[in-house]
């Protein structure tokens, strides 16, 4: 960064302009070339929602990299795999995950994806009945529901395929989220047995869709429910309306060894279905891991496999004993996540040996997705939202074009301040804020696409402050010059004598004000980020603006007779600096000759 | 304009000298009058945003809608009166609701949403955890403390431990002085703010560190010398940066001001008026402390030392014997020439005008070391 020492006395300062000219330039065109002309702006400037959720545990070394990674990547999958795409999920900090959906995504179910988090039981299956049918977005007829069955009886058939299964209303072949009728067993990797029957495959996928309207809910679950609910549930189960989001809440959360009701978590065919549940038998977090994987060998398709760890082994077995014999449905397990059943399948037999398999009619990314749920349910940690934001685009625009405006006028104001205090060399300072806009705003715009730096309203403000930051820098040098003119030096030793005095008052300051800005980064969050990485590249790009462009270019206008003869306008006058003062003057001529001699 | 440019060069010949350092006692008494204020108003207590005691906020917008008019909806809503509705600029209008309320969130966006016929999507809400301020504020005073011994460190290496303690009570003195006005003028102190605090750290110090490059440079070799005390050699050096300070403090404010007077102004309540108030309080905090408290405090520092002590003796020693001298010349009737020369102690400390130098001492204003 230092000049080296060998130069000539003033230096080649054209190489200097010229090297900063072509990183310019260089940047800028590099902006355009990659199309990247505008900086990626955050969810505050751009409209969206920003979700922040704190990771907690009770043993705090769980709180640590590896496993904030993988609570990424898995919610990254879930946001992504809801269908808004372009959403944004990283750590912030050492506990803290971000999770940023731009405008026009689905901010509600990304919100309730992403808090559904980690709090994994596996409870027996008491009894279930369909609950609701209309999907998520409500339609303006009730029938046409996503079945596409308008037609539709007011008691369909749900157990037509009877023996099987029992899937309550058996989904379709289609898409359509992860199939009901899914059977737990034993690992047949794990243990060469395992006929695996595979019932639910054929079943799933024979029978029609039927999905109705229900003329009420309790109705509805009075005639449809398997199994039997017990007595302390039958109120709360009846009047259960899973198509209802309030009412798709946790039931769990306070005392996990009772019965308790739960909704799918997701709909099927557009409904859901309500399930009453036994006390949790395996906790998640006895899940060690979870994979999808391809069965070639039975052709049973994707399934999941499933690792516990000791204790989840012994609970597991025990329980998949004491289910087997059970009719169906009391003969499934549900696998509970923050209160909504992710899945159900039946078990078929005793499975111990702590490893199984989940196996349905799933598509792979119906495997993965549970495999990651079953994964994420694993992990110590769960998550707490701290902090929620959504901007409507209206807003953030009008914050961002505040920012900008606010930003204008302070350039134009230091500017304008600038030019009348300095004159000519005034313009050195415009051409250094120019020169330092161009840097910054371009390294924002490539950094936007480079490593995802979002320009947020903390760092748009963080960019304006540094506006001081860079105009003190030639203000630092040019009344370093100007002192040399007072003491009655030339104008071209005087450029050259004040720089290394300048020159080491601009590094110390800037050195602290970008500690500061290094340290905030390192350890804040959030906006408080944002604002010192803005504050610490400005103060950086000062550096560099005031090395290889303020420098070189007085010296160059040093040459120039209009600075040089101390024109009135070039903010360099002798006399208006006082240099040759009309009472002193012997002193002055005294002093003039020491001048050139020293630096 | 041209009489400050002029003001600019008597300052640094020396001709007019404001006696910051020399006044100490007055400024002292200032700051801690100031502090103390600033204390009284940080023991009532800040008011909190709603990021440190978690809660929800929703910014609705509808051209005739009245405050009066969202509070009955948000009351309906949350079936009490602890929504905390405020109108904001351009007709926005702010509801916020504590975290004590058992809704969630989507439910209450949802019931203003239809209690006002307004879209959802227009209804721009944040929710916050309660632990969310906390964990910011926490992680900032982390960052504070750090910066804090880093920096001081620095500040030892690169000048004197002295220099090191005079800024960092400067520092902490801009700090307690800003979020003093916060308390007592009742601002509400929200991330944003928290931010500006910050800035105040890495400003505050540029602003003395560049002060007291110029006091060290003054004062290299000054025990060689017996005609300036440190505090005087400091002093010069302050009055030698002013103008630099004076501008650099006034154009770092100037895009702060627009920030805060513009940018605030169209949008009303927001990150950034949070930012930009602390910043210009804090700003104008630094630049009153790195001239009046950190170089005063600096200079009784160094005033402490064996050497400048002595030095401070021979100042003395010869400005009477000079004295005594000039007392028999003026008594033999010679004129003399430079009757002013010692004058510094004898005028009002305020300003001190035609502090007039000896012959060929010009090119050393300053740098008084190496050649007397």
């Amino acid at each position: 960064m230092a000049t080296p020492k060998s130069r000539p006395r003033d230096g080649y300062p054209g190489r200097a302009l010229a090297l900063i000219l072509v990183v310019t330039v260089g940047l800028v065109a590099l902006m355009f070339g990659t199309g990247n002309t505008k900086p990626r702006l955050g969810i505050d400037l751009a409209g969206g929602t920003s979700i922040t959720l704190t990771a907690k545990s009770d043993d705090p070394k769980a709180i640590n990299k590896s496993n904030m990674n993988i609570a990424v990547g898995i919610i990254q999958k879930r946001v992504n795999g809801m269908g808004v795409s372009e959403a944004e999920v990283q750590t912030e900090g050492d506990k803290n995950i971000v999770v940023n959906i731009p405008k026009g995504g689905d901010r509600q179910s990304a919100a309730d994806q992403v808090g559904t988090t980690a709090k994994l039981f596996f409870r027996p299956v008491l009894a279930y009945a369909p609950s609701g049918v209309k999907a998520t977005a409500p339609t303006a007829s009730p029938s046409a529901t996503t079945s596409g069955s308008p037609a539709a009886a007011p008691t369909p058939s749900p157990t037509a395929t009877a023996g099987s299964t029992a899937a309550a209303a058996s989904p379709s072949a289609s898409k359509a989220g992860r199939a009901v009728g899914e059977a737990l067993l034993a690992d047949p990797t794990a243990s060469a047995s395992a006929p695996a029957a595979s019932p639910s495959a054929s079943a799933a996928a024979a029978s029609p869709s039927a999905a109705a309207t229900a003329p009420t809910e309790a109705e509805m679950t009075a005639a449809l429910t398997q199994g039997t609910v017990p007595a302390e549930l039958q109120a709360q189960f009846a009047a259960m309306d899973c198509s209802d989001p309030a009412q798709r809440k946790d039931y769990q959360s306070t005392d996990i060894t009772k019965t308790t009701v739960a909704c799918s978590s997701d709909p099927e065919q557009g409904y859901y279905d309500k399930f009453a549940l036994g006390p949790v038998q395996v906790n998640g977090s006895d899940v060690s891991k979870a994979q999808a994987v391809i069965d070639t060998q039975n052709a049973a398709g994707w399934q999941v496999q499933l690792q516990f760890n000791d204790k989840g082994s012994k609970a597991f077995a025990t329980t998949t004993g004491a289910l087997s014999t059970q009719a169906s449905p009391a003969n499934q397990f549900a696998i509970v996540l923050d209160g909504g059943v992710v899945s159900h399948p039946q078990v078929n037999e005793t499975i111990s040996g702590g490893s199984a398999v989940i196996s349905g009619s799933f598509t792979q990314s119906d495997a993965q997705q549970l495999a990651n749920v079953l994964s994420f349910g694993a992990l110590p940690l769960s998550f707490a939202q701290s902090d929620v934001v959504t901007v409507s685009p209206q807003l953030g625009g009008d914050q961002l074009k505040a920012g900008l405006i606010a930003g204008l006028i302070g350039m134009v104001l230091v500017i304008i301040y600038s030019l009348i205090y300095y004159r000519g060399l005034g313009l050195v300072s415009i051409g250094g804020l120019l020169v330092s806009a161009a840097l910054t705003y371009s390294i924002m715009s490539l950094l936007g696409a480079g490593i995802g730096f979002a320009l947020n309203l903390p760092a748009v403000c963080g960019a304006i402050v540094a506006i001081g930051i860079t105009a003190d820098s030639f203000i630092v040098y040019f009344e370093r010059i100007r002192d040399e003119v007072r003491e009655g030096a030339p104008l071209r030793p005087a450029v050259q004598r004040a720089w290394p005095r300048a020159r080491r008052t601009i590094l110390v300051s800037d050195f602290v004000s970008f500690l500061c800005a290094a340290v905030l980064y390192l350890v804040s969050v959030g906006k408080v980020q944002g604002f010192a990485f803005t504050l610490g590249l400005t103060t950086a790009l000062d550096v560099v603006v005031i090395f290889l462009f303020t420098k070189p270019l007085i010296t160059l206008l040093a040459r120039k007779k209009f600075f040089s003869d101390g024109h009135p306008w070039s903010g360099l006058d002798p006399k208006r600096l006082g240099a040759r003062p009309p009472i002193r003057g012997t002193r002055r001529r005294t002093s003039a000759p020491s001048a050139t001699k020293e630096a | 304009m041209s009489r400050f440019s002029n003001l600019g060069h008597r300052l640094y010949q020396g001709e007019v000298s404001f006696d910051f350092v020399g006044r100490r006692k007055l400024w002292y008494s200032i700051s801690g009058v100031i502090v103390l204020v600033a204390a009284i108003g940080l023991a009532m207590g800040l008011h909190l945003g709603i990021e440190f005691k978690g809660g929800s906020v929703y910014t609705v917008q509808k051209p005739g809608l009245s405050v009066a008019q969202v509070q009955t909806a948000a009351n309906d809503v949350t079936h009490g009166s602890s929504a905390l509705v405020q109108s904001t600029d351009k007709g926005k209008i702010r509801v916020q609701i504590s975290s004590e309320e058992t809704q969630s969130p989507d439910s209450i966006r949802n019931g203003l949403s239809k209690a006002l016929d307004i879209p959802v999507q227009e209804i721009d809400s944040q929710v916050i955890g309660p632990s969310w301020g906390h964990q910011i504020s926490q992680k900032a005073l982390l960052g504070l403390v750090i910066f804090m011994v880093l920096v001081t460190i620095y500040l030892a290496i690169a000048f004197e431990w002295r220099m090191a303690a005079a800024a960092l009570v400067a520092l902490i003195h801009d700090l307690l002085i800003t979020i003093g006005v916060y308390a007592l003028v009742g601002f509400e102190v929200t991330p944003g703010t928290v931010i500006g605090f910050l800035t105040i750290l890495g400003y505050s110090l540029y602003d003395t560190v560049v002060v007291f490059d110029t006091v060290k440079e003054n004062t290299k070799g000054l025990t060689k010398q017996s005609k300036l005390t440190y505090s005087e050699a400091a002093n010069a050096g302050l009055n030698q940066t002013l103008v630099r300070s004076i501008n650099t403090t006034v154009v770092a404010l100037l895009p702060v001001a627009a920030l805060l007077f513009i940018g605030g102004g169209l949008l009303g309540a927001g990150t950034l008026n949070d930012i930009s108030l602390a910043l210009f309080i804090g700003l104008a905090a630094g630049a009153y402390s790195s001239i009046c408290v950190a170089t005063p405090l600096l200079a009784q520092l160094k005033e402490e030392q064996p050497e400048m002590k002595a030095l401070a003796k021979r100042v003395a020693q010869r400005r009477a014997s000079e004295a005594k001298a000039k007392a028999e010349a003026e008594a033999n009737g010679e004129a003399v020439p430079e009757g002013e020369e010692f004058a510094d102690e004898d005028l009002p400390a305020g300003m001190v005008g035609q502090r007039a130098q000896g012959a060929g001492r010009s090119r050393n204003k300053g740098r008084p070391s190496t050649k007397r």
